[in-house]
C-alpha cells in the first residue's frame, strides 16, 4: 500500500509541472495586462511600460516562468500586485476558508445524500421514497447561486434570522458559533445540488444491493431490517457511492465560487476570478497551483481509500 | 418497521434543533452599535498607501487618514488649503511655495514638516530615493513636471516644474498626494499600505483581509474631531449582497447602489445621497476612416441617440444627459450655454442624406463592464437600436474590459467606428488634453483613439494647461468645449450621478462632487 501511494504521488508530479506551464502561458496570452488593469483610464504606452518594467514583467516570457517555478521551489509565490501582499499568504488565508465551506458542504451533502438514498430505496416507492425524489429533483434543478438569493431575501432580509454575508460578524463575534451561524445558509445552497445527486445515486446503488441474493439470505434468517439495511446492503453499496463522493466533493470546491461570491464568504474561488479580472499574474497563477495541487491530493486519496474498500481494485 | 422508525425520530431530532439554533444564537439582527458606521464597499482595498492606489473604491477610505497639501472644498472641485495653509506661485507659472500648517502631528506622533512633505514627493518620483522601491506608484505621473522638491525652512516647501502646469494644485487635492508619515515608511518599508499612517480625522486601526478595515476617531486632529468613534469599511462585491446587507441592517451605509435596486429604500428608514461627479460617459467616434470621418455624420448620430431615455430608463435616473466635454461637476470651467444635442431622428435622417451616407454600415466596440462604463451593454444596445431607427448598420462587438481597452486604446482606424467610453478626472484638463489634441492620437501616445484634430482645439487646451488665473482658464475651457461639441468628435452621452444610500441614524452625510467619501463630519445615533 506504501508503495502504492508513493508511486501515485510521483506520477502526480509531472502534471503539476504541466500545470504551472498551462497556467502561466494562459495568463501570458490572454489579452490585456496588470499594467492597464491598474492604470486604467490612465494607461498611456508610457505609462505602461514603465509600470510593468516596475512590477518585472518586461522580461521575455520563458525567462519569466523560469523565475516564477525556481522562486516557488523555494517557497516564494511572489507578491500579488492588486492586494500588494505575498500571494501565499492571501492563497493560504482564502483557502481556509474555502475548505471551512466546501468541507462543511462535503459534509451536509455526503450524509444527508447517502441517508436519503437509502431511505428511498428501503421504501422504494412508498410516500417517503417520492417525498424525497421530489425534493431531491428541485435540489438538483435549482443554480445553487439563485437558491443563495432566495435564501437571503428570506432568511436575512424578511425574516432577520439569519446573518446576510461574510464569514464573522463584523463587530463582537469571532468566535466558533459566530462562524457556524455565517456558514448555515452558504453551505446548505451550496450542499443542495450534489447531495440530490449523491442522493440519486445511493439510491440507484441501494436498489441494485437490495436485490442481492445474500441480502434475502439475512432477512431470511431474521436479521432485523435495520441491520440489513445499515450492515449489509449499505456497505456493500458504499463501493459504488465512495467514487461519486469523490466527484462531488471537486463539484463543490468548484460550486463554491458563485457560493463565495453571492454569500461574500472569503474564500478561493472569489479570490481567483478577482483576480483574473485583475490580471493579477501571480495570485492567479499560485492560488490555480495551489489549488491543483490539492485536487491532484484528493484524487489520490479516493483513489486510496476505494482500494482499501473494494479488495478487486488492484493497488 | 424499524429502520423508518428511527428516521421518524431522527427527523424530530433535527426538527428540534432547527428550532432551538434561532435562540441559541447570537444576534444576527442586532443593531449596529452608534457612533460606529459600517461602509458596504464594493471591493476589497488593494493598499492604503495613498501614492499606490488608484481606485476610488480605495480612495474613500485614504481620504480619512490622510490630508494633502490642498483640499477640494465641500461641495466643489477647487482646491482650498489643507496641510498647507497658504502658497504663492512664481510669475511664470513653475514655482510653488507653500506655508504649512503648524502644530499637525501623523499619528505615530512624528510632526509635519517641509521635510516630510519633501520625502513623499521624492518618494514618488525619484526613482533613486532609498524608499522608491515601496511602490510602484501608477500614478506618479500626476506630479510629473515636478523637476524638485526643496526645503525653503522648517515649515517652507518650494516646488519647482519644468514648465508651468496648471492642474497642479487640483492634482495636490486628489488622493495620489496624499501626505504620508515619512518615519512610519522607514519603519514598515513596502507594507506601509497596510499599516498606514497620515494625518487625517481618523486614524488606522485593523485591516483583516476581505473582512474589514476600521479606522477610530484620532484625538490629537489639529481641527474640528471627528464625529464618529470609528468606521469600518466592509468589502461586499457583489451589489445584490450589498443591497440585502443595508436593508437586513447589517452596513449603515452603502456606495454606488444599483439603479434597479434604488427604489427598494425610497422609504422613511433610509436617506438616497446623489451627486454629480466629474465623469463624462460617450462614444468614441472614428473621424479618420469610414462614416464618421464626415462631420455631418458625427452629428448625426449625435442628432439620432435618444440620451433621455437611457438616463431615464436604462439608468433608471442615475445620470444626467450630457452636453459636451466638459462635465458640470466641474463648475467654474463648464459652458453653462451649451445645450445637448435634441433627440431629432428627422433632422438625424437629413444630415445623412446630405452626406450621402444612408445605410452605413457601422462597427461598435461595447464592453462588459468596467471602471465607471455604469451599464455598457444595455447602453450599447439602446444606442443600436437608436442608430438603426435613422438608417444605420449597426454591428455590436463586446469585449471583456481589458481586452476592450487593449482594442481601443491603440486607435478605432482599421478596426471599428465607435467605441464606449467613460472617464473621471480631477482637473478639466484632464480628459480633454490627453483625449481630444491632435498630438494625443494613439501612436504618439494618447488617448486620442478617434484621431479628431482641430488645431484651435490644440491652441486653447495648450493655453488653458499654462493659465495660472484661473478666471482666464475658465474662458478658454468654455471656448474648447463649444467647438468641440460643434465638431461632434463623440458621442456626448450621459454624466453620472454617484449614489450612495443610509440608514436614518446617520447624519451629516454629504457626497462629495470629487466621488471621496468624507466622514469626518458624520455622526450615527
Amino acid at each position: 500500500m506504501g508503495s502504492y501511494i508513493l508511486k501515485r504521488l510521483v506520477s502526480a508530479l509531472p502534471v503539476l509541472l504541466g500545470i504551472t506551464v498551462i497556467v502561466f502561458l494562459i495568463m501570458s496570452l490572454i489579452p490585456g495586462d496588470p499594467a492597464t488593469a491598474i492604470l486604467g483610464s490612465y494607461a498611456t504606452p508610457d505609462n505602461v511600460e514603465k509600470l510593468n518594467r516596475d512590477l518585472g514583467l518586461d522580461k521575455p516570457m520563458v525567462t519569466r516562468y523560469f523565475i516564477w517555478l525556481g522562486n516557488m521551489l523555494t517557497g516564494d509565490f511572489g507578491r500579488s500586485f492588486s492586494l500588494n501582499r505575498p500571494v501565499i499568504d492571501e492563497v493560504l488565508e482564502r483557502f481556509h476558508a474555502t475548505l471551512i465551506l466546501a468541507g462543511t458542504s462535503f459534509v451536509l451533502c455526503a450524509v444527508l445524500g447517502i441517508l436519503a438514498g437509502t431511505v428511498s430505496a428501503a421504501r422504494q416507492y412508498g410516500a417517503a421514497d417520492k417525498a424525497i425524489t421530489f425534493v431531491v429533483l428541485i435540489g438538483i434543478s435549482i443554480p445553487s447561486f439563485f437558491l443563495g438569493m432566495m435564501m437571503i431575501l428570506l432568511f436575512a432580509v424578511d425574516l432577520r434570522w439569519l446573518p446576510v454575508s461574510g464569514m464573522y460578524a463584523i463587530y463582537g463575534g469571532g468566535d466558533l458559533p459566530d462562524l457556524i451561524w455565517h456558514l448555515i445558509m452558504p453551505a446548505t445552497a451550496l450542499a443542495a445540488v450534489a447531495t440530490g445527486v449523491v442522493a440519486r445515486l445511493s439510491r440507484a446503488a441501494m436498489l441494485e444491493v437490495l436485490r442481492q441474493d445474500y441480502i434475502r439470505t439475512a432477512r431470511a434468517k431474521g436479521v432485523p431490517e435495520r441491520r440489513v439495511i445499515m450492515g449489509h446492503a449499505l456497505r456493500a453499496a458504499m463501493v459504488s457511492i465512495i467514487p461519486v463522493l469523490g466527484l462531488q466533493a471537486g463539484f463543490v470546491l468548484s460550486g463554491a465560487v458563485y457560493i463565495e461570491i453571492v454569500f461574500q464568504w472569503p474564500g478561493i474561488g472569489r479570490m481567483l476570478v478577482d483576480a483574473i479580472l485583475k490580471r493579477d499574474l501571480l495570485l492567479v497563477q499560485g492560488g490555480v497551483v495551489f489549488v491543483a495541487a490539492c485536487y491532484v491530493l484528493f484524487n489520490i486519496a479516493v483513489d486510496v481509500a476505494q482500494s482499501l474498500l473494494d479488495p478487486r481494485i488492484k493497488t | 418497521m424499524p429502520f423508518l422508525n428511527w428516521t421518524r425520530r431522527g427527523l424530530l431530532m433535527a426538527a428540534t434543533a432547527a428550532l432551538t439554533l434561532p435562540v441559541l444564537a447570537p444576534g444576527a439582527q442586532a443593531q449596529t452599535p452608534p457612533g460606529v458606521l459600517i461602509v458596504g464597499q464594493i471591493a476589497e482595498p488593494k493598499s492604503l498607501d495613498p501614492a499606490a492606489d488608484t481606485a476610488v473604491n480605495d480612495f474613500r477610505i485614504l481620504v480619512n487618514l490622510y490630508e494633502g497639501l490642498t483640499r477640494y472644498k465641500s461641495g466643489t472641485l477647487e482646491v482650498e488649503p489643507a496641510l498647507a495653509e497658504s502658497w504663492t506661485i512664481s510669475d511664470d507659472g513653475t514655482e510653488y511655495t507653500f506655508k504649512l500648517r503648524p502644530g499637525v502631528t501623523f499619528h505615530d506622533g512624528t510632526p509635519l514638516n517641509a521635510e516630510a512633505v519633501k520625502f513623499n514627493f521624492d518618494r514618488m518620483l525619484d526613482e533613486a530615493h532609498p524608499y522608491h522601491d515601496t511602490g510602484p506608484f501608477p500614478l506618479a505621473f500626476f506630479f510629473g513636471s515636478v523637476d524638485k522638491t526643496e526645503v525653503v525652512d522648517d515649515m517652507t516647501v518650494k516646488f519647482t516644474l519644468s514648465a508651468p502646469y496648471a492642474p497642479f494644485l487640483s492634482n495636490l487635492a486628489y488622493p495620489t498626494g496624499l501626505i504620508v508619515s515619512p518615519e512610519a515608511v522607514k519603519k514598515d518599508g513596502k507594507d506601509f499600505g497596510r499599516a498606514p499612517v497620515g494625518t487625517g480625522p481618523f486614524k488606522f486601526v485593523e485591516w483583516k483581509s476581505n473582512e474589514r478595515v476600521v479606522i477610530d476617531k484620532y484625538e490629537d486632529y489639529w481641527g474640528d474631531k471627528a464625529g464618529l468613534q470609528a468606521v469600518v469599511f466592509r468589502p461586499i462585491t457583489d451589489a445584490n449582497t450589498r443591497v440585502a446587507e443595508m436593508l437586513a441592517g447589517g452596513i449603515d451605509m452603502m456606495v454606488e447602489v444599483p439603479p434597479t435596486s434604488i427604489g427598494e429604500f425610497r422609504t422613511d428608514a433610509y436617506q438616497i445621497f446623489e451627486e454629480a461627479g466629474p465623469h463624462v460617459w460617450f462614444l468614441i467616434l472614428n473621424a479618420k476612416d469610414g462614416p464618421f470621418a464626415d462631420k455631418k455624420v458625427r452629428q448625426a448620430a449625435n442628432y439620432a441617440i435618444n440620451k433621455s431615455a437611457i438616463v431615464n430608463d436604462v439608468l433608471e435616473g442615475t445620470a444626467t444627459v450630457a452636453a459636451g466635454p466638459t462635465p458640470p461637476a466641474f463648475g467654474w470651467a463648464y459652458n453653462d450655454s451649451l445645450e445637448p444635442y435634441p433627440y431629432d431622428p428627422e433632422k438625424a435622417r437629413a444630415l445623412l442624406k446630405e452626406a450621402g451616407a444612408e445605410g452605413a454600415k457601422l462597427t461598435f466596440f461595447v464592453t462588459e463592464g468596467g471602471s465607471g462604463m455604469l451599464d455598457p451593454i444595455p447602453m450599447g444596445t439602446a444606442i443600436q437600436a437608436d442608430l438603426e431607427a435613422v438608417g444605420f448598420d449597426v454591428e455590436i462587438q463586446t469585449y471583456e474590459w481589458n481586452t476592450f481597452l487593449g482594442e481601443v486604446n491603440p486607435g478605432l482606424s482599421g478596426k471599428a467606428d465607435m467605441a464606449e467610453m467613460a472617464w473621471m478626472t480631477n482637473d478639466p484638463d484632464t480628459l480633454p488634453y490627453l483625449a481630444l489634441r491632435t498630438e494625443a492620437w494613439p501612436d504618439k501616445g494618447g488617448f486620442n483613439s478617434g484621431y479628431y484634430s482641430n488645431p484651435e482645439v490644440d491652441k486653447l487646451l495648450d493655453a488653458a494647461r499654462t493659465e495660472t488665473d484661473q478666471a482666464k482658464r475658465a474662458k478658454l475651457y468654455q471656448q474648447m468645449q463649444t467647438i468641440v461639441q460643434d465638431d461632434a468628435p463623440w458621442v456626448f452621452v450621459a454624466n453620472w450621478k454617484q449614489n450612495a444610500v443610509a440608514t436614518d441614524r446617520v447624519e451629516n452625510f454629504e457626497l462629495q462632487p470629487s466621488f471621496l467619501l468624507e466622514l469626518k463630519d458624520v455622526t450615527k445615533n
